[in-house]
């Protein structure tokens, strides 16, 4: 395998994470989020901050983590407070606020981010392996929390908080939830973004990553995991595949995102079951 | 019998009006008590009071001899409290069936964690399938709710409410928008309820129902309790009369 190649599968992984806890959050439970990008950030710069201090590839996660989801569960109490449209802006906020606080901080590196983070000794194929295995568990995770109670309620309380409550669901509760797991998996995706590129700046956390996470999931099929995981791989490659698409990239996913939305609003998920069910009828 | 659900001196006010003005009484475990009066009387305001979607002025609710006043509806659910909402509120994009097996899962779904380590549902997927066939709507378990007509939908609200195994329920105008055939259907289904023992408190502007079927009747106007007691003296009463003619309401059961 070229470098080249361990490079994109590793990058495709981290992205499947990222999209696929987002969806937990968004999809699952129905909470808008635009501002994922600063919850990957935060693990980042977490994992970087541990791995310089200890070396430690555990800690560097277990930090990441753990900073991601507390970020998270913050952000998340806002969302108990607004409307799902305003919970948007105010994740769009927080994202932008991430960028903005980081480039200020010289513990944090700055404008110029944090280099020299130590290796994870994995070499890599080593870095990459670990990255599908992680992968691998959020997509299983996923399923697992669709089957569960959990997803049942999520679904509940991403459709209507109101009914919920009359079914003795407390939506407050369960959207905190949503929150934390989906962030601390965003966290655990910058670990290993950390390890894998060794050099991090806040460019790579910004808004427009967040809203390409969000592409990811509503061209996938919001609330389907494998719609998701099929859109994260997709949207990842394409650019590399076909060079138009990386000197346009935003300009294709933005049209993307609007045709998705506008001719199958279930996205490729949906357009997926439709074809099942036309080709059983026939 | 013990008190199933106590209200004292409950009122709120809403800008320049009082919607509910001091309100109180006690309702016995396994009574069936019809909650009446003339429009804008301040019947749905109360039933909110009660189910924790409106946080009253002042006074008190108790449920079960717990003061539940400052609690949050899906608390008060899992207290033993079960309402069907005016206007239909089912989870349109899921099927009938899994409507009424959320709501079979209570337990489950008490706290996120409990709910996140339990995936078995086939003890509530009977239960739900059963519930559907008490209220009659056998057959449809497989459809999307959103795609059900109004009558089979207002079934489904008692159904889900049903399905927490609640002790007292809360029965927004269940009848409302219902033909002649789907509204007796329905009263039967709630005469079922009752007989269940669960203590029904019924809102309904179709007085020939209630009369039938309550053995209490507690009529409100201007958020005030104006008659209280067995339906045909209540009814007999020149206040509760008068209050209905001028609200410009004529009991069906006079007619």
């Amino acid at each position: 395998m070229t470098a080249y190649e361990i490079s994109i599968i590793s990058i495709v992984g981290i992205n499947v994470i990222l999209a696929v806890s987002l969806n937990m959050i968004s999809g699952f439970c129905g909470q808008v989020s635009l501002g994922h990008g600063a919850f990957f950030g935060a693990g980042a710069y977490a994992a970087a901050l541990a791995m310089v201090a200890t070396s430690s590839v555990p800690l560097a996660i277990l930090a990441a983590i753990l900073t991601g989801c507390l970020l998270g569960i913050i952000v998340g109490f806002a969302s108990l407070r607004v409307r799902s449209d305003f919970l948007a802006v105010t994740t769009i906020g927080v994202n932008f606020l991430f960028i903005g606080f980081v480039r200020k901080q010289s513990w944090l590196g700055g404008e110029m981010g944090i280099s020299g983070i130590p290796a994870t000794g994995l070499g890599a194929s080593g870095n990459m392996i670990m990255i599908l295995l992680f992968a691998c568990a959020t997509i299983a995770f996923s399923f697992y929390i669709s089957r569960s109670w959990m997803g049942f309620a999520f679904r509940a309380v991403g459709e209507d908080e109101g009914a919920g409550a009359t079914l003795g669901i407390n939506a407050g509760a369960y959207k905190l939830m949503a929150f934390g797991i989906g962030t601390a998996l965003a966290g655990l995706a910058g670990a290993l973004y950390t390890f894998f590129t060794q050099f991090i700046t806040a460019d790579a956390f910004d808004f427009i990553f967040s809203v390409m996470l969000m592409a990811m999931v509503v061209i996938g099929g919001i609330g389907s995991t494998w719609g998701v995981v099929v859109a994260a791989v997709g949207l990842t490659l394409l650019p590399e595949a076909i060079r138009f698409v990386n000197d346009y990239r935003l300009l294709v996913f933005g049209g993307l995102l609007v045709l998705v939305i506008r001719l199958a609003p279930g996205g490729l998920a949906a357009m997926v079951r439709g074809l099942v069910l036309r080709v059983r009828g026939a | 019998m013990s008190t199933a659900l106590q209200l004292e001196n409950v009122a709120i006010r809403f800008g320049g009006v009082q919607a509910v003005d001091g309100v109180s009484f006690a309702v016995e475990g396994g009574d069936f008590v019809g909650l009446i009066g003339p429009n804008g009387a301040g019947k749905t305001t109360l039933i909110k009071i009660v189910a924790g979607l409106l946080r009253p002025d002042r006074g008190r609710v108790t449920l079960g001899g717990a003061d539940v006043t400052d609690e949050a509806t899906a608390t008060r659910v899992r207290r033993g409290l079960a309402l069907t909402h005016q206007i239909v509120r089912p989870f349109r994009e899921m099927t009938v069936l899994d409507n009424v097996v959320l709501a079979a899962g209570i337990q489950h779904t008490s706290s996120p964690f409990r709910a996140l380590l339990h995936v078995n549902r086939r003890g509530e997927d009977e239960r739900a399938a059963h519930i559907l066939g008490l209220v009659g709507l056998a057959g449809t378990e497989r459809k999307l709710a959103g795609s059900l007509p109004l009558g089979q939908m207002k079934r489904l609200e008692v159904a889900r409410a049903l399905a927490v195994d609640p002790k007292v329920i809360l029965l927004d105008e269940p009848l409302a928008g219902l033909n002649h055939a789907e509204a007796s259907k329905q009263v039967e289904t709630i005469s079922q309820v009752h007989r269940r023992g669960i203590t029904v408190i019924l809102v309904e502007h179709n007085l020939e129902e209630v009369m039938r079927i309550c053995r209490r009747l507690i009529v409100l106007n201007n958020g005030l309790v104006i008659g209280d007691g067995e339906p045909r003296a209540v009814m007999a009463d020149p206040v509760v009369h008068d209050a209905y003619v001028g609200g410009g309401m004529v009991s069906h059961a006079e007619a």
